[in-house]
């Protein structure tokens, strides 16, 4: 076993070496511009779009044309709710979206209503999940869109989609899920669960960075965007902008990959993150998990280690490259929004650890990070004093603390 | 971001870990922050009525890697200081000392908020003594 060990695939996955060798030769010896229609060179390229476009529609039961490719999940979102929002706003200017999802969503959605739209912010519940009779309260006439991610980032619940993309349908509205964290880890099939587009991200499924699509429908509804970048006419004039053909060529093959392989890998990370869970919480107390663990992605687990503070945990296991929603570990020093939302209160935030499992992860690492984590909590709880006050029986919701 | 030496060493050999008996009349306590604020020390001093000195401190933090070398390091510098040299230690003290960049000043403002406290607890428990004493005579 080599150190550190990686287990924050949230935040990003390593290319998966099949999915290099497949890209290689388009850096290199097959270089063309897939827009260059007229040699070879760019044949060749336009092949291995088309060939990868196929494999990104196959992996969620699109069809090739329904796939535009963009630099990542935060362009095809930004894409994805500028582009109905301006496309369709005669209709109406009401967008639904949820507390907990990703920057690129709620703040693309800050930057809707200062050009005029409505948007609705919904709450979630302890669990993580939106709650549908809240949804269908919030649904009005101009409501143009509804965009709930597939998966959380931080806590890895999985949202009912087929049920919100129905609620959005009955009322007219198109539906629009931030899959990044979904897509190749779970099964998401765009029919079955009613969606109209949804962002995918290459690098959260070991592609590479720089690189993702959305997947935009075109038939029941026929989906308009207005495109977001001026240019050349590229993805059937929704995204202009020259092809980046290794990139492209990279998401098709980690797409093919997580086709074949999905049924196991679910297997085997359910099976070592819930070792990791129950190695953890059988030897230590107040552990609490953060979202539901009935909906949620088998390579996530979100937990709170009352008592102890996030960043101080991640310093004792620093040959563990996990992350933390503590407000010490975050660019804004404020404790991390997903898990505010849950209610559980903000301290519970400062303690909470994201282990995000992967493919590489083996059962030897697992024990490892167990062992270790096992031993900083304790050492760091020797150090609490709050940790002493409630084994003294003090209820620390009742202490007069002096904020500051 | 990464933690100078001294933090380090703080971190991983916490000087004067522990607890005093609250009650005990020779004992200040000191507890700042709050865990929906993510941090909270408790400090504590242990002086000689006699002489004023402090003989022993002791800590206890929830918080990152530079509340705990701060409030580590303060029980360091607090132990043999009269009171009144203690409340002359100052935050900036502990920034220089454990080269703590910007966004971790807050720690050692806490520190110095904890020995104040300690300080302010030990000096009004001393002054009702004093009364009470009084008040016996």
């Amino acid at each position: 076993m080599k150190l550190p060990i990686y287990m924050d695939n949230h935040a990003t996955t390593p290319v998966d070496p099949r999915v290099f060798k497949a890209m290689t030769p388009y850096f290199t010896d097959t270089f063309g511009n897939a827009a260059s229609r007229n040699h070879s060179f760019g044949w060749v390229a336009e092949d291995a779009v088309e060939k990868a476009r196929k494999q990104v529609a196959e992996l969620i039961g699109a069809t090739a044309k329904e796939i535009v490719f963009t630099s990542g999940a935060t362009e095809s979102d930004n894409l994805a709710l500028k582009g109905v929002a301006e496309m369709y706003a005669e209709k109406g200017n009401h967008i639904i979206t949820a507390a907990t999802e990703h920057k690129a969503i709620l703040d693309t959605c800050k930057r809707l209503e200062k050009e005029g739209y409505k948007v609705t912010y919904l709450p979630v519940e302890t669990n993580g999940l939106v709650d549908l009779d809240k949804l269908r309260a919030a649904m009005t006439d101009k409501t143009i869109l509804v965009s709930i991610m597939y998966a959380n980032n931080e806590i890895g619940v999985l949202q009912p989609v087929a049920e919100i993309s129905k609620i959005a349908k009955e009322r007219g509205a198109l539906f629009h899920t931030d899959a990044t964290q979904a897509i190749g880890k779970v099964p998401v099939d765009v029919i079955k669960d009613g969606i109209d587009l949804a962002s995918i991200s290459a690098h959260k499924m070991y592609g590479p960075k720089g690189v993702g699509a959305l997947y935009v429908r075109r038939r029941n509804p026929r989906v308009q965007l207005t495109a977001q970048m001026d240019g050349g006419g590229h993805e059937r004039g929704m995204r202009s902008g020259t092809l980046n053909v290794p990139g492209i060529v990279g998401l098709g093959e980690a797409c093919a990959i997580a086709k074949a392989e999905m049924s196991e890998e679910i297997k085997r990370m359910s099976y070592l993150r819930d070792k990791l869970k129950a190695r953890l919480m059988s030897s230590l107390d107040e552990v609490y998990i953060n979202g539901t663990m009935e909906h949620r992605l088998p390579n996530n687990l979100n937990i709170s280690f009352a008592y102890v503070e996030g960043e101080s945990l991640l310093m004792g296991i620093n040959e563990i490259a996990v992350s933390s929603g503590s407000a010490c570990t975050s660019a804004t020093l404020e404790p991390s929004y997903v898990l505010k939302a849950l209610g559980a209160g903000d301290d519970l935030a400062h303690s909470s650890i994201r282990f995000g499992l992967g493919r590489f992860n083996t059962e030897e690492e697992v024990d490892y990070v167990a062992a270790k984590v096992i031993d900083v909590v304790q050492k760091l709880r020797e150090l609490s004093p709050l940790y002493e006050m409630h084994k003294e029986g003090i209820d620390l919701t009742k202490v007069q603390w002096t904020a500051h | 971001m990464a933690y100078s030496d001294k933090v380090l060493d703080h971190y991983n050999n916490p000087r004067n870990v522990g607890s005093f008996d609250k009650k005990d009349p020779n004992v200040g306590t000191g507890m700042v922050g709050a865990p929906e604020c993510g941090d909270v020390m408790k400090l504590q001093v242990k002086v000689n009525p006699a002489t004023g000195i402090i003989e022993d401190a002791k800590f206890k933090t929830f918080g990152c890697g530079s509340a705990i070398a701060s409030s580590s390091l303060a029980t360091e510098w607090l132990r043999g200081k009269t009171v009144d040299e203690a409340l002359a230690i100052k935050n900036t003290d502990i920034v220089n000392e454990l080269s703590l960049p910007p966004v971790k000043i807050h720690c050692s403002v806490l520190a110095e908020d904890a020995i104040k406290a300690a300080i302010d607890d030990y000096k009004k428990k001393s002054e009702n003594v004093g009364v009470e004493s009084k008040a016996h005579a």
